[in-house]
């Protein structure tokens, strides 16, 4: 107990030794043991710490430790204009960076009072549906690779960088790429990357039928995660259990349907929801969720109207490059926008979207100038681990691997 | 009816001896009071069959850095059955750096008002757990004060030698 | 290509003990996979079907760091992280070598802060320093073959790192009943 009292700071233990556990054993053992799931482990995405308080296998405590991947960007948001900060906001579910830049862009577009044209909104929802495929599709081969089938994995991967590929021929750069801007998106969406889109979405569903061929009907699979962290409705809302992992509790919630942004509400789709709520009910889910967004994608691709794709608002939006090479006034609007930001009015607003995991939102408060005086990360992720402890008391620890992979948290943004 | 002139009403009637102020701005309604009745409000805003706020988005606080009430702490609800968002801010000064805590009426408020303790160093009276969520334990400062450097503070964190 | 064009006429072959030595090191090197944030997705994707990284001997991505040689840094890494990191390359077997992936590792990155360790040589001894945010998988792939180069032209000599004789390894302490 020496040792670990060097490494674990006491405060960090007294919360795990009387952290609320009422679960009870019949025979239980005298020894109780302090487990350290340290922040390098195969098995929990990124840099997460569990503590764990174990009796023989089970689990009676739980602690998770976050910060090992805290970069200040709050503090960073502060010093930096709102078309700096882009780049920034790709970094943080970086495993889906379109949608983070579109949510951004969203809010600071609030904040300032500036409307996007249609095509742009259409290119926007198109590339956070296929983030949100993209993510899933990780969050789907993880999961399977940690409860032990392995080959899922590189088969999704393979369909997501055929999605990389399509990122890559808009706009250049296959991952963290900061498309989106204040007004619009950087440039038009080429023919080739929307032909190319067009033939992803139509090759998709049988590969992704393959995926599931293999597990779905699987012993071993269904055995190690069905009934397996268990939640209910109640208490995932007292929470703050967002996105698919709310859905598979049983409540029919989703911010593209029940606040909705972009064109949503011009798009026809369902949301699947499930009433278990265990980790086989989350996985379901997630397949569910990206042949709707195959579908949404599929609807963007016919319906997408011909037009400019940056907001006519020189004053706020930057111009083309070749434009301020060779113009006055664009040449004296790319230094304003550049040197002394866009300059919203005295004023806070709250914005969220559903990105891939949850409710991301941002909360900016604007002192008239052009950084903002305070920026808000609300990360789905950070609320996510915090319903952790109530998943994995009572169970063994080989089913916390399985629980976090079903949680599918991403510490960049738990951890900003 | 509207909900944006149903609350500040429902909560007046309610709650007369509180100082209600509301504000519209962006479509989005916020409501400051003062700091003593924090817990009363968002228990009433929670239960009451047609507000229903269930859903506790965000908690946060912001460092007005040379006004005389120097932080505010601000309340991001939603409910779900109306899908109407709230914003409810309330003033807290330096000296007194101290409000209740809301983890009695939504569990998602605990590690959100240890994050603000955390970056801010405002106590929440009544938290089951409060300890510092993403610096390490040891460390003396509140990041996101506006008087800390963005660079940080050399020596205050310690690195492994090569 | 390979042994078999050497061997095919005598059935032996003449060469330093170095030169086996290294190509037999190079060609096999196990990574760790010290994956913290966005660039260790580029790096699962180094390992997928379309840049396969097993090609070069480095499929066994093994997260033990006993049973490797060389530990890739991707992400960025904290103060609150760094002894972590240290603490993990210590428990490497010598020989060791170490990529920095990232701008994030080589000098920080985009984050000037208060929290992240600007590059981590400020802590540990980095052989190969990788640009890029993230690197694209070929670029990994390509420091990868740097790093095999200079295995290729390390002699054996320069690997044995035993200690001088004033500081011996002091075994621990068992509680081992003797017999004899």
């Amino acid at each position: 107990m020496d040792q670990l009292e060097n490494e674990v700071h006491p405060k960090i233990l007294e919360a795990l030794l009387k952290a609320r556990n009422d679960y009870t054993l019949d025979d239980a053992l005298e020894n109780e043991m302090v487990l350290n799931m340290g922040p390098q482990h195969p098995a929990t995405h990124g840099v997460l710490r569990l503590l764990l308080r174990l009796d023989g296998e089970r689990i009676i405590g739980c602690v998770p430790d976050l910060g090992y991947l805290h970069r200040g960007y709050e503090k960073m948001a502060e010093n930096m204009s709102y078309y700096e900060y882009i780049p920034h906001t790709d970094r943080l579910d970086y495993i889906s960076p379109m949608a983070n830049n579109v949510a951004w862009v969203l809010a600071v577009e609030k904040l300032a009072g500036i409307e996007a044209p249609k095509r742009a909104q259409y290119i926007r929802m198109m590339i956070a549906e296929l983030a949100r495929i993209a993510s899933h599709l990780v969050a789907i081969g993880s999961f399977a690779m940690d409860v032990g089938a392995l080959t899922i994995f590189l088969w999704t991967l393979r369909e997501r960088e055929k999605i990389l590929d399509i990122w890559d021929i808009l706009c250049g750069a296959r991952f963290t790429n900061s498309y989106t801007r204040i007004g619009g998106v950087a440039n038009d969406a080429q023919p080739e990357a929307l032909a190319k889109a067009k033939w992803f979405i139509d090759q998709f569903e049988p590969n992704l039928a393959e995926v599931e061929q293999l597990i779905n009907t699987n012993r071993i699979f269904i055995e190690r995660v069905d009934g397996v962290g268990v939640i209910s409705k109640e208490d995932a809302i007292d929470l703050g259990f967002c996105g698919p992992n709310l859905r598979a509790c049983g409540m029919e919630f989703d911010l593209r349907r029940n606040a909705p942004y972009l064109c949503y509400n011009e798009m026809d789709f369902k949301i699947p929801t499930y009433t278990e709520g265990d980790c086989l009910a989350r996985y379901f889910l997630r397949l569910d969720e990206c042949r709707e967004s195959a579908k949404i994608v599929k609807q963007i691709l016919e319906k997408m109207p011909q037009g400019p794709v940056q907001a006519d608002m020189p004053k706020k939006v930057l111009p083309q490059k070749d434009e301020v090479y060779t113009k006055m006034e664009e040449l004296i609007h790319d230094f304003m926008i550049v040197n002394f930001g866009i300059n919203p009015p005295v004023g806070e607003i709250y914005h969220a979207i559903e990105g891939s995991k949850g409710e991301l939102g941002f909360y900016l408060v604007s002192k008239g100038d052009g950084k903002p005086w305070k920026c808000k990360i609300r990360s789905p992720s950070f609320n996510n681990i915090q319903a952790l402890p109530k998943l994995v008391i009572g169970h063994l620890i080989s089913d916390v691997v399985a629980i976090i992979g079903s949680i599918d948290p991403i510490m960049g943004e738990a951890d900003k | 009816m509207n909900l944006k002139t149903l609350i500040p009403q429902k909560l007046k009637e309610k709650f007369p001896s509180v100082d209600f102020e509301v504000l519209d701005y962006r479509d989005e309604l916020t409501i400051k009071f003062d700091k003593k009745s924090i817990v009363e409000v968002c228990n009433f805003l929670k239960s009451e069959s047609d507000l229903d706020f269930n859903w506790c988005s965000d908690i946060t606080a912001v460092d007005w850095a040379t006004r005389k009430n120097r932080f505010t702490v601000v309340y991001n609800i939603f409910s779900m059955k109306h899908n109407f968002r709230l914003r409810l801010k309330a003033d807290v000064d330096e000296t007194d750096c101290k409000i209740d805590s809301v983890t009695s009426v939504w569990g998602a408020a605990n590690w959100q008002e240890r994050e603000t303790y955390d970056m801010y160093g405002i106590k929440f009276n009544n938290h089951p757990d409060l300890r510092r969520m993403y610096m390490p334990e040891e460390f003396e400062y509140y990041p996101l004060r506006k008087d800390f450097p963005l660079m940080g503070i050399p020596g205050s964190l310690p690195l492994p030698k090569k | 290509m390979g042994l078999e064009a050497y061997l095919k006429d005598n059935g032996f072959f003449t060469t330093k003990i170095d030169a086996i030595i290294a190509w037999a090191r190079k060609s096999s090197v196990w990574p760790m996979p010290m994956g913290i944030s966005c660039c260790a997705i580029e790096m699962m994707a180094v390992g997928d079907p379309k840049y396969d990284i097993a090609r070069f001997g480095s499929e066994v991505m093994r997260f033990t760091p006993r049973q490797c040689d060389l530990m890739i840094v991707a992400g960025t890494v904290t103060y609150k992280m760094a002894p972590v990191v240290r603490k993990i390359y210590d428990q490497m077997p010598d020989p060791k070598w170490v990529i920095a992936m990232g701008a994030c590792t080589s000098s920080g990155g985009m984050y000037r802060s208060y929290s992240v360790v600007q590059g981590i040589d400020q802590f540990l001894p980095v052989d190969v320093y990788l640009a890029g945010c993230p690197p694209r998988p070929d670029n990994l792939l390509f420091a990868l073959m740097k790093i095999q180069d200079k295995i290729g032209k390390t002699k054996a000599s320069q690997f044995q790192n035993l200690p001088s004789g004033k500081d011996e390894i002091k075994l621990p302490d068992l509680n081992v009943i003797q017999n004899n």
